[in-house]
Protein backbone atom coordinates (compact mmCIF):
# COMPACT_ATOMS: atom_id res chain seq x y z
CA UNK A 1 0.00 0.00 0.00
CA UNK A 2 2.40 2.69 -1.14
CA UNK A 3 0.98 6.16 -1.06
CA UNK A 4 1.81 8.50 -3.94
CA UNK A 5 4.05 10.56 -1.71
CA UNK A 6 6.17 7.63 -0.59
CA UNK A 7 6.29 6.36 -4.16
CA UNK A 8 7.85 9.65 -5.24
CA UNK A 9 10.27 9.44 -2.31
CA UNK A 10 11.50 6.06 -3.56
CA UNK A 11 11.90 7.43 -7.07
CA UNK A 12 13.83 10.44 -5.79
CA UNK A 13 16.06 8.14 -3.73
CA UNK A 14 16.74 5.97 -6.77
CA UNK A 15 17.64 9.02 -8.85
CA UNK A 16 19.97 10.27 -6.11
CA UNK A 17 21.72 6.89 -6.04
CA UNK A 18 22.22 6.99 -9.79
CA UNK A 19 23.86 10.42 -9.60
CA UNK A 20 26.08 9.45 -6.64
CA UNK A 21 27.38 6.24 -8.24
CA UNK A 22 27.77 7.45 -11.82
CA UNK A 23 29.07 10.96 -11.21
CA UNK A 24 32.75 10.18 -10.37
CA UNK A 25 32.94 7.85 -13.37
CA UNK A 26 31.49 10.53 -15.61
CA UNK A 27 34.04 12.98 -14.22
CA UNK A 28 36.95 10.71 -15.17
CA UNK A 29 35.47 10.35 -18.66
CA UNK A 30 35.14 14.15 -18.99
CA UNK A 31 38.75 14.67 -17.86
CA UNK A 32 39.94 12.11 -20.39
CA UNK A 33 38.47 14.21 -23.20
CA UNK A 34 40.09 17.47 -22.06
CA UNK A 35 43.22 18.83 -23.69
CA UNK A 36 46.24 18.44 -21.33
CA UNK A 37 46.71 22.24 -21.48
CA UNK A 38 43.24 22.80 -20.09
CA UNK A 39 44.30 21.54 -16.66
CA UNK A 40 45.17 24.52 -14.51
CA UNK A 41 43.67 26.99 -16.94
CA UNK A 42 40.01 26.22 -17.52
CA UNK A 43 38.34 24.59 -14.59
CA UNK A 44 34.93 23.05 -14.83
CA UNK A 45 33.24 19.72 -15.26
CA UNK A 46 32.87 19.56 -19.03
CA UNK A 47 35.81 19.72 -21.45
CA UNK A 48 36.33 23.11 -23.04
CA UNK A 49 37.35 21.52 -26.30
CA UNK A 50 36.82 17.79 -26.78
CA UNK A 51 39.80 15.73 -27.93
CA UNK A 52 40.92 12.12 -28.39
CA UNK A 53 44.54 13.18 -27.92
CA UNK A 54 44.85 11.52 -24.49
CA UNK A 55 43.73 8.15 -25.80
CA UNK A 56 46.32 8.38 -28.57
CA UNK A 57 48.99 9.30 -26.00
CA UNK A 58 48.05 6.43 -23.75
CA UNK A 59 48.14 3.77 -26.44
CA UNK A 60 51.47 5.10 -27.67
CA UNK A 61 52.98 4.85 -24.17
CA UNK A 62 54.72 1.51 -23.68
CA UNK A 63 54.36 1.90 -19.92
CA UNK A 64 50.59 1.71 -20.25
CA UNK A 65 50.23 -0.87 -23.03
CA UNK A 66 52.64 -3.23 -21.26
CA UNK A 67 50.73 -2.76 -18.01
CA UNK A 68 47.45 -3.43 -19.78
CA UNK A 69 48.76 -6.71 -21.21
CA UNK A 70 50.11 -7.64 -17.75
CA UNK A 71 46.83 -6.83 -16.02
CA UNK A 72 44.72 -8.79 -18.49
CA UNK A 73 47.06 -11.80 -18.61
CA UNK A 74 47.72 -12.01 -14.88
CA UNK A 75 44.08 -11.46 -13.90
CA UNK A 76 42.74 -14.03 -16.36
CA UNK A 77 45.25 -16.72 -15.38
CA UNK A 78 44.76 -16.08 -11.66
CA UNK A 79 40.98 -16.15 -12.12
CA UNK A 80 41.08 -19.42 -14.04
CA UNK A 81 43.36 -21.25 -11.60
CA UNK A 82 41.64 -19.74 -8.56
CA UNK A 83 38.18 -20.74 -9.70
CA UNK A 84 39.32 -24.30 -10.52
CA UNK A 85 40.84 -24.66 -7.04
CA UNK A 86 37.80 -23.10 -5.37
CA UNK A 87 35.43 -25.36 -7.32
CA UNK A 88 37.28 -28.46 -6.13
CA UNK A 89 37.16 -27.34 -2.47
CA UNK A 90 33.55 -26.20 -2.67
CA UNK A 91 32.50 -29.50 -4.23
CA UNK A 92 34.28 -31.40 -1.48
CA UNK A 93 32.69 -29.21 1.21
CA UNK A 94 29.19 -29.47 -0.23
CA UNK A 95 29.19 -33.16 -1.05
CA UNK A 96 31.81 -35.12 0.84
CA UNK A 97 32.23 -35.98 4.48
CA UNK A 98 35.81 -35.48 5.61
CA UNK A 99 37.69 -34.10 8.62
CA UNK A 100 38.88 -30.51 8.44
CA UNK A 101 35.90 -29.14 6.54
CA UNK A 102 35.17 -26.47 9.15
CA UNK A 103 38.87 -25.77 9.55
CA UNK A 104 39.17 -25.03 5.82
CA UNK A 105 36.23 -22.62 5.88
CA UNK A 106 37.54 -20.85 8.98
CA UNK A 107 41.00 -20.63 7.49
CA UNK A 108 39.61 -19.09 4.30
CA UNK A 109 37.70 -16.59 6.43
CA UNK A 110 40.88 -15.66 8.30
CA UNK A 111 42.70 -15.09 5.00
CA UNK A 112 39.94 -12.76 3.83
CA UNK A 113 40.52 -10.58 6.90
CA UNK A 114 44.29 -10.69 6.64
CA UNK A 115 46.13 -7.35 6.39
CA UNK A 116 47.84 -7.90 3.06
CA UNK A 117 50.57 -5.35 3.71
CA UNK A 118 51.95 -7.40 6.62
CA UNK A 119 53.00 -10.05 4.12
CA UNK A 120 54.43 -7.81 1.47
CA UNK A 121 57.86 -7.41 3.10
CA UNK A 122 58.52 -11.14 3.58
CA UNK A 123 57.06 -11.98 0.16
CA UNK A 124 59.28 -9.32 -1.40
CA UNK A 125 62.34 -11.08 0.05
CA UNK A 126 61.13 -14.59 -0.68
CA UNK A 127 60.24 -13.76 -4.29
CA UNK A 128 63.66 -12.19 -4.84
CA UNK A 129 65.38 -15.27 -3.44
CA UNK A 130 63.49 -17.73 -5.64
CA UNK A 131 63.31 -15.55 -8.74
CA UNK A 132 59.61 -14.76 -8.72
CA UNK A 133 60.09 -11.03 -8.13
CA UNK A 134 58.79 -8.91 -11.03
CA UNK A 135 57.32 -11.89 -12.88
CA UNK A 136 53.73 -12.90 -13.75
CA UNK A 137 53.68 -15.92 -11.41
CA UNK A 138 54.95 -13.63 -8.66
CA UNK A 139 51.62 -11.80 -8.79
CA UNK A 140 49.41 -14.69 -9.89
CA UNK A 141 50.20 -16.76 -6.76
CA UNK A 142 49.23 -14.09 -4.19
CA UNK A 143 46.18 -13.10 -6.24
CA UNK A 144 44.94 -16.70 -6.23
CA UNK A 145 45.42 -17.13 -2.51
CA UNK A 146 43.67 -13.89 -1.55
CA UNK A 147 40.82 -14.30 -4.04
CA UNK A 148 40.19 -17.90 -2.97
CA UNK A 149 38.17 -17.16 0.21
CA UNK A 150 35.44 -15.22 -1.59
CA UNK A 151 35.33 -17.81 -4.38
CA UNK A 152 35.17 -20.69 -1.89
CA UNK A 153 32.27 -19.20 0.11
CA UNK A 154 30.33 -18.19 -2.96
CA UNK A 155 30.74 -21.62 -4.52
CA UNK A 156 30.08 -23.68 -1.42
CA UNK A 157 26.91 -21.68 -0.70
CA UNK A 158 25.92 -22.22 -4.31
CA UNK A 159 26.76 -25.91 -4.52
CA UNK A 160 24.75 -26.65 -1.40
CA UNK A 161 21.64 -25.58 -3.28
CA UNK A 162 22.20 -27.91 -6.22
CA UNK A 163 19.80 -30.88 -6.18
CA UNK A 164 22.51 -33.52 -6.47
CA UNK A 165 19.89 -36.30 -6.45
CA UNK A 166 19.17 -35.39 -10.06
CA UNK A 167 22.50 -36.94 -10.95
CA UNK A 168 21.31 -40.34 -9.71
CA UNK A 169 17.93 -39.82 -11.29
CA UNK A 170 19.64 -39.39 -14.65
CA UNK A 171 21.68 -42.53 -14.05
CA UNK A 172 18.58 -44.50 -13.17
CA UNK A 173 17.21 -43.32 -16.49
CA UNK A 174 20.19 -44.89 -18.20
CA UNK A 175 22.76 -42.11 -18.41
CA UNK A 176 26.40 -42.98 -17.73
CA UNK A 177 28.21 -41.32 -14.81
CA UNK A 178 29.94 -38.94 -17.19
CA UNK A 179 26.73 -38.10 -19.06
CA UNK A 180 24.89 -37.49 -15.81
CA UNK A 181 27.66 -35.18 -14.64
CA UNK A 182 27.96 -33.31 -17.92
CA UNK A 183 24.30 -32.99 -18.84
CA UNK A 184 22.82 -32.51 -15.37
CA UNK A 185 25.40 -31.20 -12.92
CA UNK A 186 27.51 -28.95 -15.15
CA UNK A 187 24.57 -26.82 -16.33
CA UNK A 188 23.39 -26.46 -12.72
CA UNK A 189 26.83 -25.56 -11.38
CA UNK A 190 27.97 -23.32 -14.23
CA UNK A 191 26.21 -20.11 -13.09
CA UNK A 192 27.83 -20.33 -9.65
CA UNK A 193 31.26 -20.99 -11.09
CA UNK A 194 30.79 -18.09 -13.47
CA UNK A 195 29.81 -15.75 -10.63
CA UNK A 196 32.86 -16.79 -8.64
CA UNK A 197 34.97 -16.08 -11.72
CA UNK A 198 33.60 -12.52 -12.01
CA UNK A 199 34.28 -11.77 -8.34
CA UNK A 200 37.78 -13.25 -8.56
CA UNK A 201 38.52 -11.25 -11.69
CA UNK A 202 37.41 -8.00 -10.02
CA UNK A 203 39.67 -8.77 -7.08
CA UNK A 204 42.74 -9.31 -9.29
CA UNK A 205 41.94 -6.33 -11.52
CA UNK A 206 41.68 -4.07 -8.46
CA UNK A 207 44.88 -5.09 -6.68
CA UNK A 208 47.40 -2.37 -5.93
CA UNK A 209 49.51 -3.41 -2.91
CA UNK A 210 51.05 -6.50 -4.52
CA UNK A 211 51.25 -4.69 -7.86
CA UNK A 212 53.55 -1.97 -6.56
CA UNK A 213 55.51 -4.09 -4.09
CA UNK A 214 56.34 -7.21 -6.05
CA UNK A 215 57.18 -5.62 -9.41
CA UNK A 216 59.80 -3.13 -10.50
CA UNK A 217 59.54 -2.90 -14.30
CA UNK A 218 56.83 -3.22 -16.94
CA UNK A 219 57.74 -6.90 -17.00
CA UNK A 220 54.82 -7.61 -14.68
CA UNK A 221 53.54 -4.27 -13.40
CA UNK A 222 49.72 -4.16 -13.61
CA UNK A 223 47.69 -1.07 -14.58
CA UNK A 224 46.78 0.34 -11.11
CA UNK A 225 50.46 0.35 -10.12
CA UNK A 226 51.51 1.82 -13.47
CA UNK A 227 48.93 4.61 -13.10
CA UNK A 228 50.23 5.56 -9.67
CA UNK A 229 53.80 5.75 -10.89
CA UNK A 230 52.82 7.59 -14.05
CA UNK A 231 51.88 10.59 -11.89
CA UNK A 232 55.20 10.93 -10.19
CA UNK A 233 57.22 10.79 -13.35
CA UNK A 234 56.66 14.08 -15.11
CA UNK A 235 57.14 17.19 -13.05
CA UNK A 236 56.52 19.73 -15.76
CA UNK A 237 53.61 18.41 -17.76
CA UNK A 238 50.37 17.50 -16.03
CA UNK A 239 49.69 13.81 -16.73
CA UNK A 240 46.14 14.22 -15.39
CA UNK A 241 44.23 13.82 -18.64
CA UNK A 242 46.36 10.90 -19.85
CA UNK A 243 45.90 9.08 -16.53
CA UNK A 244 42.15 9.55 -16.90
CA UNK A 245 42.17 8.17 -20.44
CA UNK A 246 44.04 5.10 -19.17
CA UNK A 247 41.58 4.85 -16.28
CA UNK A 248 38.64 4.89 -18.69
CA UNK A 249 40.25 2.13 -20.76
CA UNK A 250 40.53 -0.21 -17.75
CA UNK A 251 37.08 0.77 -16.46
CA UNK A 252 35.23 -0.15 -19.67
CA UNK A 253 35.50 -3.94 -19.16
CA UNK A 254 34.28 -3.54 -15.57
CA UNK A 255 31.25 -1.53 -16.64
CA UNK A 256 30.42 -4.05 -19.36
CA UNK A 257 30.66 -6.96 -16.90
CA UNK A 258 28.48 -5.14 -14.36
CA UNK A 259 25.86 -4.25 -16.98
CA UNK A 260 25.68 -7.79 -18.34
CA UNK A 261 25.90 -9.77 -15.11
CA UNK A 262 24.38 -7.50 -12.46
CA UNK A 263 22.09 -10.23 -11.18
CA UNK A 264 24.88 -12.81 -10.84
CA UNK A 265 27.20 -10.44 -8.98
CA UNK A 266 24.48 -9.52 -6.49
CA UNK A 267 23.69 -13.21 -5.99
CA UNK A 268 27.36 -14.02 -5.55
CA UNK A 269 28.09 -11.29 -3.02
CA UNK A 270 25.00 -11.99 -0.95
CA UNK A 271 25.02 -15.80 -1.16
CA UNK A 272 27.71 -16.17 1.49
CA UNK A 273 25.73 -14.00 3.85
CA UNK A 274 22.33 -15.62 3.48
CA UNK A 275 21.72 -18.87 5.24
CA UNK A 276 20.35 -21.71 3.17
CA UNK B 1 32.71 -39.63 -8.05
CA UNK B 2 30.36 -40.45 -5.25
CA UNK B 3 27.32 -40.69 -7.47
CA UNK B 4 25.95 -43.62 -5.53
CA UNK B 5 25.32 -41.56 -2.40
CA UNK B 6 21.69 -41.01 -1.84
CA UNK B 7 21.57 -38.11 0.60
CA UNK B 8 23.24 -34.75 0.06
CA UNK B 9 26.10 -34.12 2.45
CA UNK B 10 24.23 -31.67 4.66
CA UNK B 11 21.48 -34.11 5.50
CA UNK B 12 23.70 -37.06 6.23
CA UNK B 13 23.57 -38.34 9.80
CA UNK B 14 26.92 -37.86 11.47
CA UNK B 15 26.38 -39.79 14.67
CA UNK B 16 25.82 -43.49 14.66
CA UNK B 17 28.66 -44.22 12.31
CA UNK B 18 30.70 -46.60 14.33
CA UNK B 19 32.92 -48.25 11.81
CA UNK B 20 34.77 -46.39 9.16
CA UNK B 21 34.02 -48.26 6.01
CA UNK B 22 36.21 -48.37 2.93
CA UNK B 23 33.73 -46.13 1.18
CA UNK B 24 33.91 -43.37 3.74
CA UNK B 25 37.66 -43.70 3.90
CA UNK B 26 37.81 -43.17 0.15
CA UNK B 27 35.47 -40.22 0.55
CA UNK B 28 37.75 -38.68 3.18
CA UNK B 29 40.74 -39.12 0.95
CA UNK B 30 38.95 -37.55 -2.01
CA UNK B 31 37.77 -34.62 0.13
CA UNK B 32 41.26 -33.88 1.38
CA UNK B 33 42.70 -34.33 -2.09
CA UNK B 34 40.25 -31.85 -3.63
CA UNK B 35 40.93 -29.31 -0.88
CA UNK B 36 44.69 -29.67 -1.02
CA UNK B 37 45.58 -27.28 -3.90
CA UNK B 38 43.62 -24.33 -2.47
CA UNK B 39 44.82 -24.88 1.09
CA UNK B 40 48.44 -25.24 -0.01
CA UNK B 41 48.36 -21.99 -2.02
CA UNK B 42 46.71 -20.08 0.83
CA UNK B 43 49.26 -21.45 3.33
CA UNK B 44 52.21 -20.76 1.05
CA UNK B 45 51.35 -17.09 0.69
CA UNK B 46 50.30 -16.43 4.29
CA UNK B 47 51.78 -18.85 6.84
CA UNK B 48 55.37 -18.88 5.68
CA UNK B 49 55.70 -15.10 5.18
CA UNK B 50 54.01 -14.46 8.51
CA UNK B 51 56.41 -16.75 10.38
CA UNK B 52 59.25 -15.20 8.41
CA UNK B 53 58.08 -11.70 9.40
CA UNK B 54 57.85 -12.74 13.06
CA UNK B 55 61.39 -14.08 12.90
CA UNK B 56 62.94 -11.13 11.05
CA UNK B 57 61.17 -8.62 13.27
CA UNK B 58 63.57 -9.73 16.02
CA UNK B 59 66.58 -8.55 14.04
CA UNK B 60 68.07 -5.22 13.22
CA UNK B 61 68.23 -5.78 9.50
CA UNK B 62 68.29 -3.52 6.47
CA UNK B 63 68.31 -4.93 2.98
CA UNK B 64 70.95 -2.39 1.98
CA UNK B 65 73.32 -3.63 4.71
CA UNK B 66 72.73 -7.39 5.01
CA UNK B 67 76.01 -8.00 6.85
CA UNK B 68 74.98 -5.78 9.75
CA UNK B 69 72.08 -8.06 10.61
CA UNK B 70 71.98 -8.82 14.30
CA UNK B 71 69.52 -10.18 16.83
CA UNK B 72 67.91 -7.43 18.89
CA UNK B 73 65.00 -9.26 20.54
CA UNK B 74 61.92 -7.12 20.89
CA UNK B 75 63.78 -3.85 20.36
CA UNK B 76 62.06 -3.16 17.02
CA UNK B 77 58.69 -3.41 18.71
CA UNK B 78 59.93 -1.01 21.37
CA UNK B 79 61.11 1.42 18.71
CA UNK B 80 57.78 1.30 16.89
CA UNK B 81 55.58 1.53 19.96
CA UNK B 82 57.52 4.41 21.49
CA UNK B 83 57.52 6.46 18.28
CA UNK B 84 54.87 9.23 18.16
CA UNK B 85 54.67 8.72 14.38
CA UNK B 86 53.42 5.16 14.94
CA UNK B 87 50.62 6.39 17.19
CA UNK B 88 49.81 9.23 14.82
CA UNK B 89 49.38 6.68 12.00
CA UNK B 90 47.26 4.45 14.23
CA UNK B 91 45.07 7.44 15.09
CA UNK B 92 44.68 8.35 11.40
CA UNK B 93 43.74 4.76 10.60
CA UNK B 94 41.28 4.69 13.47
CA UNK B 95 39.61 7.95 12.39
CA UNK B 96 39.33 6.80 8.77
CA UNK B 97 37.95 3.41 9.84
CA UNK B 98 35.45 4.85 12.29
CA UNK B 99 34.17 7.58 9.95
CA UNK B 100 33.91 5.44 6.84
CA UNK B 101 32.27 2.48 8.56
CA UNK B 102 29.74 4.70 10.37
CA UNK B 103 28.82 6.67 7.24
CA UNK B 104 28.76 3.55 5.07
CA UNK B 105 26.49 1.75 7.49
CA UNK B 106 23.92 4.55 7.21
CA UNK B 107 24.23 5.06 3.45
CA UNK B 108 24.51 1.33 2.86
CA UNK B 109 21.34 0.72 4.82
CA UNK B 110 19.56 3.35 2.73
CA UNK B 111 20.82 1.75 -0.48
CA UNK B 112 19.72 -1.67 0.72
CA UNK B 113 16.24 -0.33 1.54
CA UNK B 114 15.95 1.22 -1.92
CA UNK B 115 17.17 -1.99 -3.60
CA UNK B 116 14.77 -4.00 -1.47
CA UNK B 117 11.72 -1.80 -2.00
CA UNK B 118 12.28 0.02 -5.27
CA UNK B 119 9.31 -0.38 -7.57
CA UNK B 120 10.82 1.78 -10.22
CA UNK B 121 13.93 0.90 -12.24
CA UNK B 122 15.00 -1.80 -9.79
CA UNK B 123 17.48 -3.26 -12.26
CA UNK B 124 19.00 0.12 -13.05
CA UNK B 125 19.45 0.94 -9.37
CA UNK B 126 21.16 -2.36 -8.64
CA UNK B 127 23.44 -1.99 -11.63
CA UNK B 128 24.36 1.56 -10.62
CA UNK B 129 25.16 0.47 -7.08
CA UNK B 130 27.47 -2.25 -8.36
CA UNK B 131 29.50 0.13 -10.52
CA UNK B 132 31.70 1.53 -7.72
CA UNK B 133 32.26 -2.03 -6.47
CA UNK B 134 33.85 -2.94 -9.79
CA UNK B 135 35.88 0.24 -10.26
CA UNK B 136 39.56 -0.07 -9.38
CA UNK B 137 40.26 1.67 -6.05
CA UNK B 138 43.22 3.56 -7.51
CA UNK B 139 40.95 4.99 -10.22
CA UNK B 140 38.36 6.04 -7.65
CA UNK B 141 41.18 7.75 -5.77
CA UNK B 142 42.25 9.63 -8.91
CA UNK B 143 38.65 10.68 -9.68
CA UNK B 144 38.13 12.21 -6.24
CA UNK B 145 41.63 13.65 -6.08
CA UNK B 146 41.23 15.45 -9.39
CA UNK B 147 37.76 16.68 -8.43
CA UNK B 148 39.18 18.47 -5.36
CA UNK B 149 42.56 19.34 -6.84
CA UNK B 150 43.36 23.04 -7.31
CA UNK B 151 44.65 22.52 -10.84
CA UNK B 152 41.98 20.31 -12.32
CA UNK B 153 39.09 20.27 -9.88
CA UNK B 154 35.59 21.65 -10.19
CA UNK B 155 34.58 21.30 -6.53
CA UNK B 156 35.98 24.64 -5.35
CA UNK B 157 34.37 26.41 -8.32
CA UNK B 158 30.98 24.81 -7.72
CA UNK B 159 30.90 25.47 -4.02
CA UNK B 160 32.55 28.89 -4.11
CA UNK B 161 35.58 27.81 -2.08
CA UNK B 162 38.10 29.82 -4.10
CA UNK B 163 41.64 28.58 -3.65
CA UNK B 164 41.01 26.27 -0.72
CA UNK B 165 43.81 23.69 -0.91
CA UNK B 166 42.23 20.42 0.23
CA UNK B 167 45.46 18.45 0.14
CA UNK B 168 47.58 20.76 2.26
CA UNK B 169 45.81 20.02 5.51
CA UNK B 170 45.54 16.79 7.45
CA UNK B 171 41.81 16.69 8.06
CA UNK B 172 40.75 18.10 4.69
CA UNK B 173 42.95 15.49 2.96
CA UNK B 174 41.45 12.77 5.11
CA UNK B 175 37.99 14.07 4.24
CA UNK B 176 38.60 13.48 0.52
CA UNK B 177 40.27 10.12 1.23
CA UNK B 178 37.22 9.05 3.23
CA UNK B 179 34.88 10.22 0.44
CA UNK B 180 36.63 8.02 -2.10
CA UNK B 181 36.71 5.07 0.30
CA UNK B 182 33.01 5.50 1.07
CA UNK B 183 32.06 5.79 -2.59
CA UNK B 184 34.00 2.68 -3.54
CA UNK B 185 33.02 0.33 -0.71
CA UNK B 186 29.45 1.24 0.26
CA UNK B 187 28.05 -1.13 -2.43
CA UNK B 188 29.64 -4.09 -0.66
CA UNK B 189 28.16 -3.24 2.74
CA UNK B 190 24.77 -2.47 1.15
CA UNK B 191 24.64 -5.89 -0.52
CA UNK B 192 25.38 -7.64 2.76
CA UNK B 193 22.62 -5.57 4.38
CA UNK B 194 20.27 -6.36 1.51
CA UNK B 195 20.80 -10.04 2.20
CA UNK B 196 19.91 -9.34 5.81
CA UNK B 197 16.80 -7.36 4.87
CA UNK B 198 15.58 -10.22 2.73
CA UNK B 199 15.61 -12.41 5.82
CA UNK B 200 13.29 -10.19 7.84
CA UNK B 201 9.87 -11.85 7.73
CA UNK B 202 7.42 -9.64 5.87
CA UNK B 203 4.42 -10.45 8.03
CA UNK B 204 6.24 -9.08 11.09
CA UNK B 205 6.32 -5.63 9.53
CA UNK B 206 2.73 -5.96 8.39
CA UNK B 207 1.62 -7.00 11.85
CA UNK B 208 3.38 -3.97 13.31
CA UNK B 209 1.63 -1.72 10.78
CA UNK B 210 -1.74 -3.16 11.75
CA UNK B 211 -0.87 -2.46 15.38
CA UNK B 212 -0.35 1.18 14.44
CA UNK B 213 3.46 1.39 14.33
CA UNK B 214 4.95 4.23 12.31
CA UNK B 215 7.52 3.56 9.60
CA UNK B 216 10.27 4.74 11.95
CA UNK B 217 9.10 2.44 14.77
CA UNK B 218 8.94 -0.48 12.34
CA UNK B 219 12.51 0.21 11.30
CA UNK B 220 13.85 0.46 14.86
CA UNK B 221 11.75 -2.23 16.52
CA UNK B 222 11.22 -4.81 13.78
CA UNK B 223 13.62 -4.50 10.87
CA UNK B 224 16.92 -3.72 12.58
CA UNK B 225 16.63 -6.22 15.46
CA UNK B 226 15.77 -8.95 12.97
CA UNK B 227 18.82 -8.32 10.83
CA UNK B 228 21.29 -7.72 13.65
CA UNK B 229 23.48 -10.62 12.58
CA UNK B 230 23.79 -9.32 9.02
CA UNK B 231 24.61 -5.82 10.28
CA UNK B 232 27.37 -7.08 12.58
CA UNK B 233 28.90 -9.22 9.86
CA UNK B 234 28.86 -6.29 7.44
CA UNK B 235 30.44 -3.98 10.03
CA UNK B 236 33.12 -6.52 10.91
CA UNK B 237 34.10 -7.02 7.28
CA UNK B 238 34.15 -3.35 6.45
CA UNK B 239 36.02 -2.44 9.65
CA UNK B 240 38.83 -4.86 8.87
CA UNK B 241 38.86 -3.71 5.25
CA UNK B 242 39.01 -0.03 6.21
CA UNK B 243 41.68 -0.76 8.82
CA UNK B 244 44.08 -1.78 6.04
CA UNK B 245 43.36 1.30 3.87
CA UNK B 246 46.28 1.92 1.55
CA UNK B 247 45.42 2.61 -2.10
CA UNK B 248 43.49 5.85 -1.57
CA UNK B 249 46.17 7.31 0.70
CA UNK B 250 48.95 6.33 -1.67
CA UNK B 251 47.34 8.05 -4.66
CA UNK B 252 45.98 11.16 -2.96
CA UNK B 253 48.66 12.25 -0.50
CA UNK B 254 51.35 9.55 -0.45
CA UNK B 255 51.13 9.86 3.34
CA UNK B 256 51.96 13.58 3.37
CA UNK B 257 50.21 16.01 5.72
CA UNK B 258 50.11 13.39 8.49
CA UNK B 259 47.72 11.20 6.51
CA UNK B 260 49.91 8.10 6.71
CA UNK B 261 48.03 4.98 7.79
CA UNK B 262 49.06 1.77 9.51
CA UNK B 263 49.34 -0.15 6.23
CA UNK B 264 51.20 2.70 4.59
CA UNK B 265 53.74 2.83 7.42
CA UNK B 266 54.38 -0.90 7.05
CA UNK B 267 54.79 -0.52 3.29
CA UNK B 268 57.13 2.46 3.64
CA UNK B 269 59.37 0.72 6.18
CA UNK B 270 59.65 -2.61 4.36
CA UNK B 271 59.51 -1.72 0.66
CA UNK B 272 60.57 1.92 0.39
CA UNK B 273 63.12 2.09 3.22
CA UNK B 274 63.97 -1.64 3.07
CA UNK B 275 64.24 -1.58 6.87
CA UNK B 276 63.15 -5.21 7.00
CA UNK B 277 63.43 -5.78 10.74
CA UNK B 278 61.55 -2.67 11.83
CA UNK B 279 59.07 -2.91 8.96
CA UNK B 280 58.23 -6.52 9.78
CA UNK B 281 57.71 -5.53 13.41
CA UNK B 282 55.18 -2.90 12.29
CA UNK B 283 53.60 -5.51 9.97
CA UNK B 284 53.28 -7.98 12.84
CA UNK B 285 51.68 -5.24 14.98
CA UNK B 286 49.24 -4.57 12.13
CA UNK B 287 48.42 -8.26 11.97
CA UNK B 288 47.91 -8.42 15.75
CA UNK B 289 45.63 -5.37 15.65
CA UNK B 290 43.47 -7.12 13.05
CA UNK B 291 43.30 -10.26 15.20
CA UNK B 292 42.32 -8.08 18.17
CA UNK B 293 39.54 -6.30 16.24
CA UNK B 294 38.21 -9.61 14.91
CA UNK B 295 38.31 -11.12 18.41
CA UNK B 296 36.44 -8.16 19.90
CA UNK B 297 33.72 -8.49 17.28
CA UNK B 298 33.41 -12.25 17.43
CA UNK B 299 33.59 -12.59 21.23
CA UNK B 300 32.26 -9.21 22.30
CA UNK B 301 29.42 -8.74 19.86
CA UNK B 302 28.93 -12.45 19.22
CA UNK B 303 29.06 -12.08 15.46
CA UNK B 304 27.78 -15.33 14.06
CA UNK B 305 30.34 -16.06 11.39
CA UNK B 306 28.82 -19.39 10.47
CA UNK B 307 26.29 -17.18 8.71
CA UNK B 308 28.95 -15.75 6.47
CA UNK B 309 30.86 -18.82 5.64
CA UNK B 310 27.67 -20.72 5.16
CA UNK B 311 28.34 -23.82 7.21
CA UNK B 312 25.53 -25.05 9.37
Amino acid sequence: MESTRSKWLWIAASALILVWTVFPILWIVMLSFKRPGEIGNQKGFLPHAWTFENYRTVFRTDLFTAALVNSIGISLIATFVGVVFATLVAYAIARLEFPGKKAILSFALAIAMFPVVSLVGPLFNLWRDIGLYDTWPGLIIPYISFALPLAIWTLSAFFREIPWEMEQAAQVDGATTWQAFRKVIVPLAAPGVFTAAILTFFFCWNDFVFGISLTSTDNARPVPAALAFFTGESQFEQPTTAICAAAVVVTVPVVVIVLLFQRRIVAGLTSGAVKG
Amino acid sequence: MTAVDTAPAAGRPRAGRVEISDRSRAERRLGLLLSAPAVIVMLLVTAYPLVNALYLSLFSYRLTAPDDRRFVGLANYGTALSDPLFWQDVLTTFVVTFVTVAVELVIGFGLAMVMHRALFARRTVRTAILLPYGIVTVISAFAWKYAFDLQSGFVNGWFGLGDYAWFSGRWSSLFVICLSEIWKTTPFISLLLLAGLAQVPRDLGEAATVDGATAWQRLLRVTIPNMKAAILVAVLFRTLDAWRIFDNVFVMTAGQEKTETFSFLTYRQTITRTAIGLGDAVGVLLFLSVVLIAAVFIRGFRVDLSQVRGDR
